[in-house]
């Protein structure tokens, strides 16, 4: 192909580099004895304090739970716990009392858990409008919020927010006492920054929503902006797992030890149809976050396990060592017929 | 010869000189514009793609992305799942762009160059791309020639030109072209020029043209001879003349310009039995996915309509009362998962692999080609990778199969010996040893050379006994015998002599005299130019060739000899022969050739009875001390018989049809009762770094077996020179006649050596093949116990020594061509050489099939010759030595080099380097996608089997374009594992690629084993770390993200044997780069997962679950290699340890190592 004449003939020796000899400074580690022992002491050295640490800030975490959703269902509906959340007539108030085992220091985070509740489904997860959320000019942006899109399948009354998510928002209400006195919660500041600020519009409104024939959770006020819906922000973000918790409000004063708290509990949100369970939490908060026994376990026995092989490298290299590099190991020389 | 067919008007070409309308009327015969391009501007996206898509895996991509597009599976949003592909087509469309916009660009370079063309009877200067064929073209000195052209006149009277043949064949030296006597005093502007060339259909043998012309009702017949081939260039003539009969495309050169057949990696083929197992994964996965979402729907079938994170109605009055939304009934359902998780999935298959070996195989090319240790700088050639596709063979070849002449040998040849009339003369200045021979014993030292100052560029050591029997002026058989001996040296042959002015050092002898005028020899053989430069040193000159006669300076005395005739030499006769008619009228018939082919033509007067005796017995000598030998002779022509043979002669080479075959006669004619002159043996130097070579490749368990065209005893004495035979070995000789003899030898070398039973090594072969199933391993170390070494080594014991084989081509027409065969495979495995002397080329290729198809060893055959083509392709891999003999062999290569001592470092250095570097590419692609799928998979299983991914699609689809890719490729490409020194001086590390250690089943499955435990790491951390907590899909997804991308490149880095710069950037780099994409994507506030990672980043549970992922992942795998390393270390971590040791304490434990291995 490339018959150009060459009346002079270039030398192609190649030109010198410590690149294209592949000569390029370089460390060649070797995985000596030394350098296995070393590494799981090394591990060792850093897992064991940091199970300990995280162990000692998990048990300075104070958490109530309590399972309510079977409790606040009255003996008349045992097992028909749907058709009590579903009527209109029945009387979903229900009181609980707690114990505080240990000193709960302000603030105090309030949690509701459901299980079983499958927030991670794709139905479920990919059900919304980020674009309708953050901009009233996308209110019409509901095509991926079937079956929840519009209000009566009309395309010119959109439901915002869309979507599954929005629609089966957490509807339970606490009210907490100490004594007689009512317990403020703070319910401002538990979603993210980030989405108050920029992910929900500051000027988008709740419009249509839960109109429908099917009620899904609970209702929004349409004089506020979706920003400040705080229970909407926290709720739309999805849980990973199907056994969740997310944050109701936070009590901005602490509780003494062998305190009896009531909790007055509104139970409207429905997970007797699918077998869900429901509890409220309140927990303090360390370093770690809250209650978690994982790390501080899982970093000791780690650790031990990695202090244990450490023992046994060093004890099988004083019985049985390999001088490094001992050419009397080669495949060849060991069987000096020829293998 | 097929020219009877090309006689059907259909398959002629007519030509009409100087009457491009008339040739071009009936048939349109293509112009000279040449495209090699494939694309033009407007065709480029529709052909580029097509072509693209001939690729299965690109089929791969496509039909996931289009599943991915219905409905009910979207599982990524649309342009998303576009990405990998769109980015896989895109890249391949910018680097097939640029290559042709290149092709573009030299096309129309070539195609805008300007010729002088005869246009209305004057030379005018016109553009190449519009030459028609018909035309007739001038041409001058040093200018390339723009088509094929039949030479019609060239500055040179009697009608020669000296061409260049470099860019077609390699070749440099000048070839000589004819233009027909007819035409080349014809005057061409004027326009007087007419005739008709009828010749044969375009087609791309280079080294073939038959055709006639037809002037003033006059035939002529044309030839190889008269044509002149585009790419070629005009040298040493001033201007030649031709007219054109074929352009453009239909040019010999452009025909032949097609790429080699691409062949399959070993390693490649092993990889996708490993595929196959990739697949049954990921159906299995998609099967529990689809079965798990069945059961699933099944259990909560009454619940679906209003589950809130299910609905699958519309529970409106309006206008769908009730209506399913993307509900298909349970058996759609059940299918649709199934098909979404294949989507997801999809990286199970790890397509982007073969596009990551291609570039690694690119980068690895690069480096063997940029190697200075391959650079020839005797032919300046540069080591090339003409095949992309199997570097990593190199790794694994167990048997080589070599060609002699000119792979072993230098194919330069010396003058060392000659017999005249029963005496033995012998040439080199070498210190001789058996001096029985010669009259008398005296040293021999460089004679002067009689000569007027002409002199050769090699100088050569005359034989002083000789050169006075020359000069004895008396008359005698013998003096006449020297005499005619010389001349048929100076007469019998086609080189062309080249005056050069260049003043050339020469040996003190020559340069005495004062006129200097250096004689350079061209010629098509280096045999011959031995021969021609040896008669010069003799004072027999040969100065001048025109096609009608030849000039020859007998010691001052200059004799033109016309040349009636010329028998060129062929394969069928062995011989050449010329018919010279000196200045007094005799007329001469000499003829050289081979000794089998001579020996029986010869008169049969009992003198030369006696004489022939004698010279056979000095060519016995002469081969087995590795000289290839030529038998001259000669005789006189006369009255009829000269007449009778030139009417012959002359309808011959004037014949259309049949023309070899005539000429073959004709030659038969004069080639009878011929009087012996001599004999002369020629040295075919060994190339440097032969016989080290063979050492080393022996120690690495690698069998060479050379196969020639030579003679068994020249064969012989070279196997011993370059230490392939040695003397402890025992030789079987099968040299048959028949069928029966050969199966005798045979069977009888096997009784006697003890070699096994055939039957049972095929059957247990063919039992292992059938048990192989998945176990390569198995496989490999049954193999092992039957490997040669150990044959070797137990025979040894009971015989005293390995055992060669040594078997001629006529045998092994018997052998291969009957059911012999397994016999012959049987012997020659358990050989530890095998020589096979006077095959054909094809034969080669048979030998090359018997191995190859029997064993699942790797084969390369190195050749530097058209006759080692065949076998060359024939092999696993194959080589071209750019040598003497043309461009074939390194055209149908892989790699092509200059030395046959670049093998060692090709294969112990970088065949071991690139097979390593494979190998774990493979196994960690396969294992960087399957964690992949695995931690996916597990969360699959947590979110009702509903195909969630808790990445962000984005995340998913760069993972393996942009988050883990670069690493592998760095990594493929630059890892060492042990240094170029250790491994060339210790070539038994290169026994690792036969036991397959760099990728194997076992690997394979231990691989996915540590996979599957951590991909569960990956997900059980997270999982249980964040148990009943707040943590959301996207922070988890997040979390998973950064955590398998910094898993697979600490994996990584814990098997990187050598960190460079570029080691580090990419490594870390990458995951610097995931980073910076989750932040972007984070950043984009129409995500849903907008500002995850700047929360997730101020939780300290974060940072731990990623430290505890990695440290719990890797431990298993970390144990294991070091028990691995500390107990049972491999011979290349031995090796390794003792290099790196060696260099930091530099004596201490090293001396040792180092003792034992040499």
């Amino acid at each position: 192909m490339d018959a150009l004449p060459r009346p002079k003939l270039k030398s192609k020796k190649p030109k010198y580099s410590r690149f294209t000899q592949q000569e390029l400074p370089a460390w060649k580690p070797i995985l000596t004895p030394g350098w296995v022992i070393a590494s799981f002491v090394a591990v060792a050295i850093l897992f064991i304090p940091a199970g300990l640490l995280c162990l000692s800030a998990s048990e300075r975490v104070v958490e109530i739970i309590d399972r309510y959703d079977d409790e606040c269902l009255p003996d008349s509906y045992s097992n028909k716990g749907d058709s009590f959340i579903q009527s209109k007539d029945t009387n979903k108030t229900c009181v609980r009392t707690m114990k505080v085992p240990k000193k709960m220091t302000a603030p105090v985070f309030i949690y509701y858990q459901l299980d079983n509740f499958y927030q991670n489904h794709r139905r479920y997860v990919k059900s919304r409008s980020d674009k309708q959320l953050r901009d009233p000019g996308f209110a019409d942006e509901t095509r991926d919020c079937k079956p929840e899109d519009n209000l009566h399948g009309d395309e010119n009354e959109p439901i915002i927010p869309c979507g599954l998510v929005a629609w089966s928002l957490f509807n339970d209400t606490y009210i907490l006492s100490k004594g007689n006195k009512v317990l403020d919660i703070n319910k401002k500041d538990i979603a993210w920054k980030s989405d108050t600020e920029i992910k929900f519009g500051s000027d988008v409104y709740p419009k249509n929503f839960q109109k429908g024939e099917l009620i899904g959770g609970g209702e929004l006020d349409e004089t506020k902006p979706l920003s400040e819906q705080e229970d909407l922000i926290v709720w739309m973000r999805t849980a990973a797992l199907p056994n969740f918790r997310k944050l109701y409000g936070k009590i901005n004063s602490d509780l003494e030890a062998n305190e009896t708290i009531t909790i007055v509990i509104q139970n409207n949100y429905n997970t007797y149809e699918f077998g869900g369970e429901k509890r409220i939490v309140l927990s303090t908060m360390s370093w770690i976050g809250g209650k978690n026994d994982f790390f501080g376990i899982a970093f000791l026995t780690i650790g031990g396990i990695c202090l244990f092989m450490a023992i046994n490298f060093i004890l099988l290299y004083v019985c049985k060592p390999r001088p490094l590099g001992d050419p009397s190991y080669l495949s060849w020389n060991r069987n000096p017929s020829g293998q | 010869m097929q020219l009877d067919n090309n006689l059907v008007p259909d398959n002629v070409r007519l030509i009409y000189i100087d009457d491009p309308q008339r040739t071009n009327e009936e048939y349109e015969f293509t112009g000279n514009e040449i495209t090699t391009s494939k694309y033009t501007v407007i065709n480029f996206l529709p052909k580029n793609l097509f072509i693209q898509f001939h690729r299965v895996a690109y089929i791969y991509f496509l039909v996931i992305a289009a599943l991915n597009q219905l409905p009910p599976l979207a599982v990524f949003g649309r342009t998303v799942s576009l990405f990998p592909l769109l980015f896989v087509l895109t890249v391949t469309a910018i680097k097939d762009g640029y290559e042709d916009w290149r092709r573009h660009r030299s096309d129309r370079n070539e195609n805008n160059k300007e010729s002088l063309v005869l246009q209305s009877s004057k030379f005018q200067s016109k553009r190449w791309k519009d030459i028609r064929v018909g035309e007739v073209v001038k041409i001058r000195v040093d200018e390339t020639i723009p088509c094929d052209m039949v030479l019609l006149a060239t500055s040179d009277p009697s009608g020669v030109a000296y061409i260049q043949t470099m860019n077609l064949d390699g070749e440099s030296n000048l070839k000589t072209r004819y233009a027909r006597q007819e035409t080349s005093l014809m005057s061409f502007e004027g326009g007087l020029t007419s005739g008709v060339i009828r010749c044969e259909q375009p087609n791309r043998n280079i080294y073939e043209f038959t055709a006639n012309m037809e002037l003033n009702a006059h035939k002529v017949s044309l030839s190889q001879s008269n044509i002149i081939l585009r790419g070629c260039q005009v040298k040493n003539t001033e201007w030649v003349v031709g007219v054109v009969v074929y352009a453009g495309q239909e040019t010999k050169a452009m025909l032949n310009s097609a790429v080699s057949p691409s062949k399959r990696s070993r390693l490649e083929q092993a990889m996708n039995k490993e595929t196959i197992w990739l697949s049954v994964f990921l159906f299995v996965l998609c099967l529990v996915v689809a079965i798990g979402m069945c059961l699933w729907l099944m259990r909560h079938q009454m619940q679906i309509d209003t589950l809130p994170y299910y609905r699958k109605s519309y529970l409106i009055k309006g206008k769908f009362p009730g209506k399913p939304y993307k509900y298909y009934g349970i058996p759609m359902e059940t299918f649709f998962a199934f098909l979404s998780s294949v989507i997801v999935f999809q990286i199970m298959i790890p397509i982007s692999l073969y596009i990551t070996m291609e570039l690694v195989r690119l980068g690895q090319s690069y480096f063997m080609i940029e190697d200075k240790h391959m650079y020839d700088s005797s032919t300046n050639s540069r080591f090339q990778c003409r095949s992309l596709n199997i570097n990593e063979d190199l790794g694994q070849i167990r048997y080589v199969f070599s060609d002699k002449t000119g792979t072993l040998t230098e194919n330069k040849m010396e003058f060392r010996r000659a017999t005249v009339f029963g005496k033995h003369y012998r040439n080199s200045s070498m210190v001789d040893g058996s001096t029985k021979d010669t009259e008398t014993a005296e040293p021999t030292k460089p004679a002067p050379l009689p000569t007027k100052g002409r002199k050769l560029k090699s100088d050569i050591t005359v034989d002083p006994h000789l050169m006075r029997l020359l000069h004895k002026g008396l008359d005698g058989s013998e003096k006449i015998s020297a005499h005619e001996f010389f001349l048929t040296l100076a007469a019998c042959n086609t080189v062309i002599p080249i005056p050069s002015q260049s003043t050339h050092q020469g040996s003190m002898g020559t340069e005495i005299h004062e006129d200097l005028e250096a004689i350079d020899y061209q010629g098509e053989s280096p045999d011959e130019e031995a021969l021609v430069a040896a008669a010069c040193a003799y004072g027999y000159i040969l100065f001048e060739r025109t096609s009608g006669h030849i000039a020859v300076d007998v010691n001052g005395e200059k004799l033109r000899l016309d040349v009636l005739g010329l028998h060129e030499f062929d394969s069928v006769r062995k011989r050449m022969s010329v018919v010279i008619r000196f200045p007094n009228n005799d007329v001469k018939v000499l003829v050289k050739g081979a000794d089998t082919s001579m020996l029986s033509i010869l008169s049969e007067d009992p003198e030369n009875d006696d004489l022939s005796l004698v010279t056979q017995r000095h060519l016995n000598e002469y081969s087995s001390e590795g000289l290839r030998t030529l038998v001259l002779a000669a005789r006189d022509l006369k009255g009829e018989e000269l007449e009778e043979w030139q009417s012959m002669y002359e309808d011959a080479s004037t014949s259309l049809a049949d023309r070899s075959s005539k000429l073959r006669q004709t030659a038969s004619l004069v080639e009878s009762n011929l009087r012996l002159l001599g004999a002369t043996g020629i040295e075919d130097k060994l190339q440097e770094g032969v016989p080290e070579t063979i050492e080393s490749l022996r120690q690495a368990g690698i069998k060479v077996w050379v196969l020639t065209g030579d003679k068994q005893e020249t064969a012989i004495s070279i196997a011993l020179s370059c230490k392939l035979l040695t003397a402890d070995m025992h030789q079987i000789i099968v040299n048959g006649t028949s069928e029966s003899e050969c199966k005798m030898l045979l069977s009888e070398a096997k009784a006697k050596y003890g070699v096994k039973c055939g039957g049972f090594r095929t059957q247990s072969f063919k039992l292992k093949k059938g048990a192989e199933s998945d176990f390569v391993e198995v496989l490999a170390e049954s193999k092992l116990t039957n490997l040669p070494p150990e044959d070797d080594g137990n025979r040894e014991l009971t015989m005293g020594g390995p055992l060669a084989l040594i078997i001629d081509g006529n045998s092994l027409v018997y052998i291969l061509e009957r059911d012999l065969e397994s016999e012959l495979f049987d012997l020659a495995t358990s050989c530890r050489v095998v020589l096979c002397c006077r095959v054909a080329p094809l034969q080669k290729a048979g030998i090359v099939d018997l191995i190859k198809s029997r064993t699942d060893d790797m084969t390369l055959a190195i050749g530097d010759g058209a006759n080692d083509v065949s076998m060359i392709q024939m092999a696993d891999v194959g080589v071209g030595l750019c040598g003497q003999e043309g461009r074939q062999a390194v055209m149908a290569s892989d790699f092509a080099m200059g030395q046959f001592r670049f093998l060692k470092r090709l294969l112990l250095v970088h065949g071991h380097w690139n097979y390593q570097r494979m190998g774990y590419l493979v196994l960690y692609n396969f294992y960087r996608n399957a964690v992949f799928v695995f931690m996916l998979f597990w969360y699959i299983l947590c979110a009702a089997f509903s195909t969630t991914s808790a990445l962000t699609d984005w995340s998913s689809v760069f993972y393996s374009v942009i988050y883990t890719s670069v690493p592998t490729i760095v990594v493929g490409i630059m890892d060492k594992d042990l240094s170029h020194k250790t491994l060339l001086q210790y070539p038994k590390l290169y026994e690792a690629g036969h036991r397959q250690e760099g990728y194997n089943s076992y690997l394979f499955w231990i691989m996915m084993a540590d996979t599957i435990w951590q991909s569960l790491v990956l997900f059980c951390v997270p999982r249980f770390a964040f148990k009943e907590s707040t943590i959301d899909i996207w922070s988890m997804g997040s979390l998973w993200t950064v955590a398998v991308v910094i898993l697979v490149n600490i994996h990584l880095a814990m098997d990187i044997q050598r960190w460079v710069l570029y080691t580090h950037i990419s490594i870390w780099g990458s995951v610097a780069m995931t980073y910076a994409c989750v932040v972007v994507l984070d950043s984009i506030p129409v995500f849903p997962n907008y500002g995850t990672i700047y929360e997730l980043a101020k939780q300290p549970t974060y940072w731990f679950s990623i430290l505890l992922i990695i440290v719990v992942a890797l431990l298993p795998r970390f144990t294991i290699k070091a028990m691995h390393r500390i107990f049972r270390p491999s011979d290349i971590q031995i090796a390794r340890e003792a290099e790196i040791l060696r260099k930091r304490r530099f004596f201490y434990g090293s001396r040792v190592f180092w003792r034992s291995t040499s």
